[in-house]
């Protein structure tokens, strides 16, 4: 331990410094989050139109939301846009961080391609693929006539729009997974490695019982925060298809958006806010245990 | 950091010898390469297309099937954008959101990571678990009440109401805080005992040691403000005050036609987080992943 002088040696001046540092970050940040996450709990129970007084009216919203088929395709298009983007996204991750871990050349150029969409704004992907995946002036359609396919609707096809979206967020999310995965290969120690293949491991079984549980944790922090990123989708369903076609791709947040900022039913939409962010819970808490057990193990 | 990795590699040597392959050795390059280039281009291709759709005509890209190679450059599109279009006071407007948040969260970052790192005052525990949980809390959990307040505050479609929430995140604060716990405690004792105050001490001796630190804090901060649509949709109507997001995608709604100047604006929107990425793109990588080895 290294030396230690006189702790509490001006304990009251240390204090005061120290509520003079932390007052901003405290003020901003427990104003701005804690003190609305009660309030929208209160919304929750009202009926509020943002401009006239509310009035409270219990569990309605909720009994409300229950029975609201639009919620019900939102949870359902959320889920379906969750369950195949993040599987998606953390195997494909996985599969060219080990690709690229490799000694082969231009390995830097790369990870910078497959990272650089990541930086991109979602409204500016929006906007990119909204032209190119255009029915009539996109270049993907332009491409599919010259090879003799016919031509598609993307966005506009309510049976594609979702799966488009999933493409979308593939292409900008990927390299994410990749870069952490390469990160986390690199700490992989190569003695492990070495011994695995001195004891006759081959090239699968090295990936299989060394590498792959090395990885856990790192693929536990992947599954978790790309579930919490996936139900929070939003800007790129606003700039794109606006929920539509049919509202085959409106997502919670979107709903949210809708219900207290587009219709004006603000304790509406702070309801299934509050039902997404249980549901965020159970998967934090569920996450945990599992991770637990892990450690267990 | 190369250096290091450069001096510790000869001892892990004998790892390529054993891979059977002989395809390796016909070509004069690794077979991955069959498989990566093409990866690689697909990741790529849509932001080509979008700088070369913004330098044709609209005449060309309105045509069936639309070409997938310019005759030549025209900057039209860009004439557009720069003259007839508000995308220079939002550049401005997202230049100060940003610049401001930035400056913001580092200043109070750094401030509040180290009380919390170094100092003894009562309730520290308390505070610093009731930040990590905000870090969990969902935005749309908070943005009809942060609405709300902001509207109160009469700052609603003012750059104001943009950048007070984005003022410190808990992210900037438990970084800092994490960081400073792993600098050695001798230097500032040292400094202490020389009669340097707190303040003297955190910025001539703590922050010069800070860099990687400060450098994650800023880029994180720059992207996410640079990039965010979601509170500038909520919390601006009247268009001198929109940012890049919310006037690149208003802009699209209103010029269903002009690909061309679309494309133009979306360029001028993407290229400065591109400039950054590419000039610090160790910087960026280092503190994108940071995130997650340390979760």
């Amino acid at each position: 331990m290294p030396i230690t002088i006189a702790p509490g040696r001006r304990p009251r001046r240390e204090a005061g410094t120290a509520w003079l540092f932390i007052s901003p970050a405290v003020l901003i940040i427990l104003g701005l989050s804690i003190v609305p996450v009660v309030w929208s709990l209160l919304l929750s129970f009202q009926a509020n139109d943002l401009v006239t007084p509310s009035r409270w009216v219990g569990l309605d919203n909720y009994n409300a939301l229950v029975q609201d088929p639009k919620f019900g395709q939102a949870v359902r298009n959320t889920l379906v846009y969750t369950a195949l983007y993040v599987p998606l996204s953390i195997v494909l991750g996985l599969a060219l961080a080990l690709v690229l871990n490799q000694r082969i050349r231009l390995v830097g150029l790369y990870r910078t391609l497959m990272f650089v969409p990541f930086v991109v704004s979602a409204t500016a992907q929006g906007v990119l693929f909204s032209f190119i995946l255009d029915p009539e002036f996109g270049a993907a359609n332009s491409l599919l006539h010259r090879i003799g396919l016919s031509s598609q609707g993307f966005l506009t096809d309510p049976g594609q729009a979702l799966l488009v979206l999933v493409g979308i967020t593939l292409w900008s999310g990927t390299g994410f997974c990749v870069v952490v995965y390469l990160a986390a290969l690199q700490e992989v120690p190569p003695s492990l490695v070495e011994a695995a293949r001195l004891d006759g491991a081959g090239r699968w079984q090295v990936l299989r019982h060394v590498v792959l549980p090395a990885l856990r944790p790192i693929t536990v922090f992947l599954l978790l925060w790309q579930v919490i990123q996936s139900l929070q989708v939003f800007d790129l369903v606003y700039v794109t298809t606006k929920g539509g076609p049919l509202g085959s791709t409106t997502v919670i947040v979107y709903f949210v958006w809708e219900q207290a900022f587009k219709t004006f039913t603000a304790g509406y939409g702070a309801a299934a806010a509050y039902v997404l962010a249980a549901a965020l819970l159970i998967i934090a808490l569920a996450v945990r245990i599992v991770r637990r057990q892990g450690v267990a193990r | 950091m190369t250096m290091t990795a450069k001096v510790e590699r000869p001892p892990s040597r004998p790892a390529p010898p054993d891979s059977p392959r002989r395809s390796a050795r016909r070509l004069p390059f690794s077979p991955w390469h069959l498989l990566l280039v093409p990866l690689a281009l697909l990741f790529a291709i849509p932001l080509i297309w979008l700088l070369i759709s913004s330098v044709m005509t609209n005449a060309e890209i309105n045509r069936f099937p639309p070409p997938l190679w310019p005759k030549g450059i025209d900057l039209g599109g860009y004439a557009y954008v720069f003259g007839h279009s508000m995308f220079p006071r939002w550049f401005a407007n997202s230049l100060i959101v940003s610049v401001v948040a930035v400056a913001a969260n580092l200043l109070f970052g750094v401030l509040a990571g180290y009380a919390f790192a170094r100092l003894r005052f009562f309730g520290s525990r308390v505070l610093l678990v009731l930040m990590l949980v905000t870090m969990a809390i969902p935005f749309q959990l908070t943005m009809i009440p942060t609405f709300i307040v902001m509207r109160q505050l009469g700052l609603i479609d003012t750059l104001g109401a943009l950048i007070v929430p984005s003022l410190v995140t808990p992210f900037a604060v438990f970084l800092m805080r994490q960081f400073f716990l792993s600098l050695p405690r001798e230097l500032e004792e040292a400094a202490w005992i020389d009669g340097c105050s707190t303040f003297g001490v955190l910025f001539r001796i703590v922050l010069p040691l800070s860099k990687p630190a400060l450098a994650t804090v800023a880029v994180l901060t720059f992207l996410t403000t640079w990039n965010d649509l979601t509170w500038p949709l909520i919390a601006i109507n009247h268009d001198t005050q929109y940012t890049l997001p919310l006037g690149l995608t208003t802009f699209q709604g209103l010029h269903r036609t002009n690909w061309a100047a679309v494309m133009a604006g979306n360029v001028v929107t993407v290229v400065p987080v591109l400039i950054a990425f590419l000039g610090a793109q160790k910087t960026f990588i280092q503190s994108v992943t940071a995130s997650g080895l340390k979760a």
